[in-house]
Order: structure tokens, then sequence, then C-alpha cells
């Protein structure tokens, strides 16, 4: 039989496509089954968040904050919250504090649930996921009773947290710290040392330390490969100084190690929820600088100037001095960050919304290169991408 | 003003004399204001010399200030995993004017550039591949300038006779609505004739 020459095929995944987390359009130029170029199309999800946010008050632009990434939304309203505080110039009461970390732990614990468990059928294991999503399903009860919505929270505000847990909150999320590392065991032996889970993951989109930097990777996928890097501990903010926990890292850099380092974070963040729970004092939740943060309810029906404040809050909102400030947290995900430009009026002048997810993307192409094309919902489910942010 | 910070600052304007404009903190941030040219010689000494080892892009973007000479700031965002630090560059450029890419410096540059180029028009020269990244394809337009309606300019529909989707104008059902919340008693610059003798009797007196 003659030889026949054999062109590369361009293989166009998604961008409805189960494997791809979302909206993702995937231009594969494939040799046979071996993947020899990754294009990513994104932005089919923009919703120009950035330009929506110069158009809207500060306060205002808070909820833009939870349809980033809509997996774990406080973490991404913490952000823009210290941003505004950094820029005003304003200390958020203890209590106030406390709750942001209890909950930004609590959000942690949502996204790695959903990641590791669509991960997993990605992969090819049903179970975790149908285990997972009921243990999410109590988390987001936690964010319902706290600020009344299950997902879009606006709940972390520059100045504090909208309002105080109600009573009985801190014993639930007690209960729940005890049961969940049950969860995390029946889900670790369903998958850690599963043979198909292993074959899937060891040795898949390896990245060291080095290529990690330069392409931008931050959050678990950097610490997989061996940094400990973490901005909770290099550069804390709120009452982070004041817990004690571990950061995991990797050592193989491979989807794998990235898995094995959630696994771990996970547990890491019970650790931390318990003390925020012991830790935590009485005391107001907010600023009571009534400039910033509004007056109680009860507060309007007495005062005059609280109704005043009340007021020009919700129409006007507050003047932010003119200045500029990167702020980053570390969100589930990785950093994320914002770069917010004011002008000394209501609205932020310039809104940039740095998103890990956007540079894990970027790395896709570096990470799949002479893969397997099998590999590819692998690499992209260790990557933990979410379109909202990506987008915006 | 953070002491560690401003040394720094000094030691990099001190190493490239001819690159770095200025400096200045604000907020506890060190911004470094350097010369549009060039910003990827300050970048890779930025990244390589011992005493900075920002060896992360952390972040890169466009603003936008219609009113100045030169509209479009281009600024980096670079974090150093060694000493625990940040720094922010900023080169200021003109429209249509195009700016070094810094994608052999750091290889996750690429993207960051597309988006600039998408959302503010900044071209960036030799960047292999300055593709629009967020908008939809065959957009018209740089969305995040200033001068770009926050409503845009077309919108889309399904056709039902042509079978396909297809852009219109857009159509506003209400009249797009945008607040003047500025104080007249705070935002007042221009003084009013004859005040300017009150504010200097003020002085002698108070003087």
């Amino acid at each position: 039989m003659s030889e026949v020459a054999i062109k590369n095929m361009t293989l166009n995944v998604g961008p409805q496509h189960p494997a791809t987390h979302g909206v993702l359009r995937l231009v594969l130029e494939m040799d046979g089954e071996i993947v020899e170029r990754a294009d990513p199309h994104i932005g089919l999800l923009h919703r120009g968040t950035e330009k929506l946010i110069e158009y809207k008050t500060y306060l205002q632009a808070v909820p833009y904050f939870d349809r980033l990434d809509y997996v774990a939304p406080m973490s991404q309203e913490h952000a823009f919250a210290l941003a505004v505080e950094k820029l005003l110039g304003i200390e958020v009461p203890e209590r106030g504090q406390y709750i942001r970390v209890l909950f930004c732990e609590i959000s942690r614990i949502l996204n790695h649930i959903l990641n590791l468990t669509t991960y997993a059928l990605d992969v090819g294991a049903m179970t975790p996921l149908l285990w997972g999503f009921e243990q999410r399903e109590i988390l987001m009860e936690f964010y319902e009773r706290v600020s009344g919505a299950r997902l879009h929270a606006a709940y972390f505000r520059p100045g504090g947290v909208h309002q105080d847990m109600p009573t009985g909150l801190a014993e639930d999320i007690a209960a729940f710290i005890e049961s969940f590392p049950k969860f995390i065991d029946d889900m670790e032996t369903l998958l850690t040392d599963n043979r198909i889970f292993k074959q899937r993951t060891v040795d898949i989109g390896i990245i060291s330390v080095d290529e990690a930097n330069s392409w931008g990777l931050t959050g678990p996928v950097l610490r997989a490969s061996g940094a400990a890097w973490d901005l909770r501990k290099a550069q804390p903010y709120e009452v982070y100084d004041r817990l004690d926990f571990d950061i995991p890292i990797g050592k193989t850099g491979d989807c794998y190690a990235r898995y094995l380092v959630r696994v771990v974070e996970m547990r890491e963040s019970l650790k931390i929820m318990a003390q925020c729970l012991a830790q935590i004092p009485e005391g107001p939740v907010s600023s009571r600088d009534h400039k910033i943060a509004p007056p109680s309810r009860a507060e309007l029906k007495q005062s005059m100037e609280a109704l005043i404040h009340h007021f020009k809050l919700y129409t006007e909102g507050y003047h932010v001095p003119a200045g500029e400030t990167y702020t980053a947290v570390e969100a589930p995900k990785g950093e994320f960050g914002v770069y917010l430009v004011a002008d000394g009026t209501n609205k932020p002048y310039r809104c940039k919304i740095r998103a890990p997810g956007f540079a894990f993307l970027q790395a896709l192409d570096k990470l799949t290169r002479g893969h397997m094309l099998a590999d590819i919902p692998a690499v992209i489910g260790s990557l933990d991408i979410v379109f909202g942010e990506i987008d915006r | 003003m953070n002491q560690a910070l401003n040394d720094l600052g000094e030691s990099i304007a001190s190493a490239l004399p001819q690159a770095v404009l200025g400096m200045e903190q604000i907020c506890d941030e060190l911004i470094v204001t350097a010369r549009a040219g060039a910003v990827v010689e300050v970048l890779t000494h930025l990244r390589d010399d011992t005493g900075c080892q920002f060896k992360v892009l952390v972040d890169l973007c466009g603003v936008d200030y219609p009113e100045r000479e030169r509209r479009f700031e281009v600024v980096y965002n670079l974090l150093s995993l060694r000493h625990n630090q940040r720094i922010r560059v900023k080169i200021q450029i003109g429209e249509d004017v195009l700016v070094p890419t810094v994608t052999g410096v750091f290889r996750g540059a690429g993207w960051y550039e597309r988006e600039a180029w998408d959302l503010y028009g900044i071209p960036f020269a030799d960047n292999p591949d300055l593709r629009r990244l967020l908008t939809d394809y065959g957009f018209e337009g740089h969305p995040l300038r200033k001068d770009f309606p926050l409503t845009g300019r077309v919108e889309v529909r399904y056709d039902e006779t042509q079978k396909r989707v297809v852009y219109d104008p857009v159509k506003l059902t209400q009249e797009f609505r945008n607040f003047d919340f500025l104080s007249p008693w705070e935002g007042m610059n221009h003084v009013l004739p004859g005040d300017e003798k009150a504010e200097a009797d003020g002085d002698e007196a108070g003087g």
C-alpha cells in the first residue's frame, strides 16, 4: 500500500459542549489524536461589566461582582469592597472582618466542591457530583440565610457586610464543619486512589513554577507546581494573619496535583471557619460612618439625619477621593484583583477586573500541546475555569 | 509613604535613567511612569534584577483619558513572589501609536494585549496574535473608550425570513439616562467675579 499524506485536521469544540464548563469555543489543530495547537475563542459570555461599572455608583457596582465567578460570588465582592475601602481609607469593624473571612472560606468550599466533582464527571466519575451538590446546597442555604440570596448575594459591601448573621446560623455552620469532613473522605475514597481517575490525570498538563509565573498563573494551579504562594499568608487582609492554617502545595504540577491541592484546601478552609466561629467578637458588622454605610432601619424611624444619610446613599452614593489602587484577594481560583481608578466622583473612572481564569485559559495551549484529544477535558477541568469571570 | 517602596523606586530610576519618567506612591503602592518606547527594557529589568524579581505580570490594561493630549494609559501590574512586592508601571500613548509588545518578557501578556487592543484600540507592535478577544466576530469599534456609548451601536435579533441572526442599529425604548450628581457646591472651580478679593483679604488677615 502506498503512503498517504495525512493533513492536519482542524476541529471545532463548543461553544456548547459539557466538557468546556460553559461557553468556550476551542479550535484545535489535530495531528490524528494529538493536539498540535489549541486556540480558545472566548467572549461568548461578554457582558461589558467593566463598562457598566463606569456608569454605576460604587454601591451599585457590587452586584456585578457576584456575576463574574458565579461559583464563589462573595470572593469577588470582597476584592471590590477592599479596593473601595482602601481608597476611602476606612476600617471594617472586627466582627465584619470575621464574617467576611468566614464566608470567603464558605465560598472556597463551594467553589472546590463544584470544581472537583464536575472535574471527576468529565473524566468519568458521576457519583462525587451527586454527593457534592448535596453539600453545596447546605452552603448555599448559609448564603441565603445571611444575605437573602443563594447565589447573587451582594453581601460584602464597602464598609463591611450588609447585615449581621441571623441567630442560629453560627451553630449550623459549626454543625456543618463537623459533618463535612465525612464528605471529603467519601469523595477521596472514590477518586484519590481510583485507577481510572489517576490514569486520566497523572502526568497530564504539567507546568513548572517558572512557566506558571511567566504565564501569570496563580492560586491552586501555581501551588500544585510547588510554589508556596497564597495571598492570605503573603499579604494578609482582614483577619487572616490571626488564623492558623496551612498552605498545601503539590510537587508534580500535573492535573492530579491540582486535584490534591484543592482537596486539602477544603480541609484547611474548615479549620479557618472553626477558628472564626470561636474568635468572632460581638459588635457592629459595618462601618459606623453613615456617609459610607447605611444606618439601621430602626434609626431611620427616629432620626432625621439617618433618613438623609439613607436617601443620599441610595441615590447619589458616596464620592470616593481621586486615586487608584490594585487590590487583590486569594479567590478560590487564584488571584482575583481589581484595578480601580477613582476621579473623585460617585462613580469609578475605570474598574479593571483581573480574573484568574483568564490567565489559566491562555495557558491552555501550552498545557495541552502534544497531548491527546481526550486529555483536553481533563486539563480544562483541572484549571477550574468559569466563563463569567473570563469574559466579564 | 512606604520607605522600602521608595528605595525600590529610587533604585529603579537610577538603573534606568533614560526610561523612567517619574514615580509616585498612591495608597502605599508604587507607580513608575515609563517612556512608552522603553517599556520592554523597563519590564525586563524589573523581571531580572535581583532586587526586583517581578516575575509575574499579574495584569495589563488600558485606561482612556480623552481630555489628555496622549489619551491612553497602559498599566502593567507586576508581582514579585520573591520579595512579596507589587509595582505598577504606566505608559502614556496617543491614539494609533504602536506600543512595543511585552510578550517576549512575559508569556502571559499576549491575551492581555489582545484585550487592550479589542477594548481600547491600542495597537501592540509585534504581538504574534493581535486579534479581537472579547467582542463579537466582526465587531466594529472599541467599546471601553469613553466616547463609545454604553448602549452600543448595534443589537442582534433572529430574523425569521432570512433564517439567521441579523444586526440592527440600537433602538432604545426609553431614552438613555445619565444623572449628574456633581454638587454645584462641592465641584465649583471657577471663582465668581469679585470673590478673589475676599480670598486675598482673608489671607492677609490670617497671615
